[in-house]
């Protein structure tokens, strides 16, 4: 203590570092504590307008993902639906189609059926002909043969001879 | 909070130990005198302290065995003497100032007077003077030594570094800064805002920000460690402020554009037969009075602030036979508690004086003049 007040060299050292203690003293007291307080709001009022934007631009892109996504909905119903009918019109196409060729044969059969009768009364109509054209023709033969009474012994004879009595 | 004083506490922690393991290896002097206690020898010592140093002293006490003590460290000297680069620590010199002790190294002999070193010429014993106290028998050599200052200077350099390289690198993960960032960020907004944009001009600011803002915290720091019983007073150097005086010359002679040259040396508008006149004056005025303004504004209120704290704090020795102990210190301490407070006040004027002005300077040279 002695030394201190004798001595400039420490004395102004001791001063200077009591000096310094009670100067950061008032600094911490008087200036750092509310410089770092507003320092501290104004960090958070940042943050918070910093994280309020990103919330906002997340709600954002939230809605965008949403309408691309209703968009893409959209244009997969509407490509199924397109899909559908189009196999819906080849279908009723194709069902047309054998229908037609279905009733198309079954005409057929029926025509076949029916000509083959029509041929077949025809043929029938055409033997009965011919074999009433046979007994005429045979009548009119006979009666020419039997005219006389040698030709008819004789056929007769003929016949008797064809005959044979066993 | 805790986070903002972590880094502090840490620099100081390591700047203790540092001063704890100096003052253990104390060295003491031999051909010193004792205490500091006269008004001439208060005088001569304050006067000292002003000056730059090769070695980081921070006091001397007299040890009870009647010894003189010195605390601090050793800083090294680099000179280049007629042998060429010559290193060695400061310790060597014994705290002598007076050019008597004697240091051999890489072949010479040195001396060390009033905080400049000298190369005794070839066969010379001992240092002598003529009527004015210049030595007749030895010259000043280049020094490149790491003094006082210089270390002031790297260590405000690593601190600003390490500051705002942290800083940077936190923008790169969020938007807001946090722990000292947080205080750093506003007196980098305010020196962009407040000094460079409104000097320079919209257009132009951001291209001398960067200098600015290391100009004025290299100046601020300093200054407010120049309060410390650390003993700084860097930017009490003529030295310091010539240099940064010349960066700011430079940088407006540079980039001054077309309208800076005309206006400066064929002004537009005057009568022809005033216009070399206007150009002398002009010249002088940005080659030698701006620059002038700014290096001995800076160098003269941080060496007055010094030597009016210091010289209030010597009341407490000068003044203890007329008031007593008690009251010589207390009135000592009072106005010495008041000037510092002051000087914390000056410690940020001068660096935003000498910023502002810069700008000031910058802004003229590059703004766009209206063609008349």
């Amino acid at each position: 203590m002695e030394q201190l007040l004798n001595d400039f060299s420490p004395g102004l050292f001791v001063m200077q570092t009591v000096l310094l203690l009670g100067l950061i003293f008032l600094l911490v007291k008087f200036a750092w504590k509310p410089i770092l307080n507003s320092l501290e709001s104004r960090e958070k009022g940042i943050q918070e307008a910093l994280d309020a934007a990103e919330v906002a631009k997340k709600e954002m892109q939230n809605i965008t993902a949403d309408n691309e996504n209703l968009l893409k909905e959209a244009r997969a119903e509407r490509e199924t639906l397109l899909k559908e009918a189009r196999e819906l019109k080849e279908k009723i196409l194709a069902d047309a189609k054998e229908e037609a060729q279905k009733e198309g044969e079954k005409m057929m059969t029926k025509a076949k059926a029916a000509i083959e009768s029509e041929k077949k009364a025809a043929v029938a109509d055409i033997k009965a002909q011919v074999a009433t054209l046979s007994i005429e023709i045979a009548e009119k033969v006979l009666k020419d043969e039997l005219s006389d009474k040698k030709k008819q012994q004789k056929l007769v004879d003929d016949m008797l001879g064809d005959v044979k009595l066993n | 909070m805790t986070k903002i004083l972590r880094k502090p506490n840490l620099v100081l922690t390591t700047l203790f130990i540092f001063l704890l393991q100096a003052s253990l290896f104390a060295k003491s002097d031999e051909g010193h005198d004792g205490a500091v206690d006269t008004k001439d020898e208060v005088g001569e010592y304050i006067v000292h302290h002003i000056k730059d140093a090769h070695d980081f002293h921070l006091f001397s006490y007299t040890h009870s065995s009647g010894e003189r003590k010195h605390v601090g460290f050793p800083l090294p000297v680099i000179v280049w003497s007629s042998k060429g680069l010559t290193t060695f620590m400061s310790s060597k010199f014994h705290h002598d100032d007076s050019g008597h002790h004697i240091v051999e190294a890489n072949g010479t002999r040195f001396v060390k007077l009033h905080s400049k070193i000298y190369e005794l010429e070839e066969g010379v014993e001992a240092i002598s003077f003529d009527e004015s106290h210049h030595p007749t028998n030895a010259h000043k050599v280049l020094d490149f030594s790491i003094t006082k200052s210089v270390f002031g200077i790297l260590v405000v350099g690593l601190l600003m570094f390490v500051w705002f390289a942290g800083l940077a690198r936190q923008y790169k993960k969020k938007q807001i800064p946090t722990g000292f960032g947080r205080v750093l960020e506003p007196l980098v907004l305010y020196v962009r805002d407040e000094i460079a944009r409104p000097n320079i001009g919209e257009k132009k600011y951001r291209e001398f920000t960067g200098y600015l803002l290391t100009v004025f915290f290299f100046i601020w720091i300093l200054n407010l460690l120049g309060l410390t019983p650390l003993g700084f007073n860097v930017t009490g150097q003529l030295a310091v402020t010539a240099a940064l005086a010349i960066f700011t010359l430079i940088i407006y002679t540079f980039k001054g554009n077309k309208g800076y040259w005309g206006h400066m040396l064929w002004m537009p508008g005057v009568p022809y037969l005033i216009r070399p006149v206007l150009a002398i004056i002009e010249v002088a005025g940005a080659f030698l009075i701006k620059p002038f303004s700014l290096l001995v504004r800076l160098f003269a209120n941080i060496s007055a602030g010094h030597i009016v704290v210091m010289s209030l704090i010597a009341i407490m020795v000068t003044m203890k036979a007329e008031m007593g102990a008690t009251g010589a210190t207390a009135l000592s301490f009072v106005l010495s508690f008041f000037i510092t407070l002051i000087e914390v006040l000056v410690a940020f004027l001068q660096a935003y004086i000498f910023t502002m002005l810069s700008a000031l300077f910058i802004g003229m040279a590059v703004e766009e003049h209206d063609h008349h």
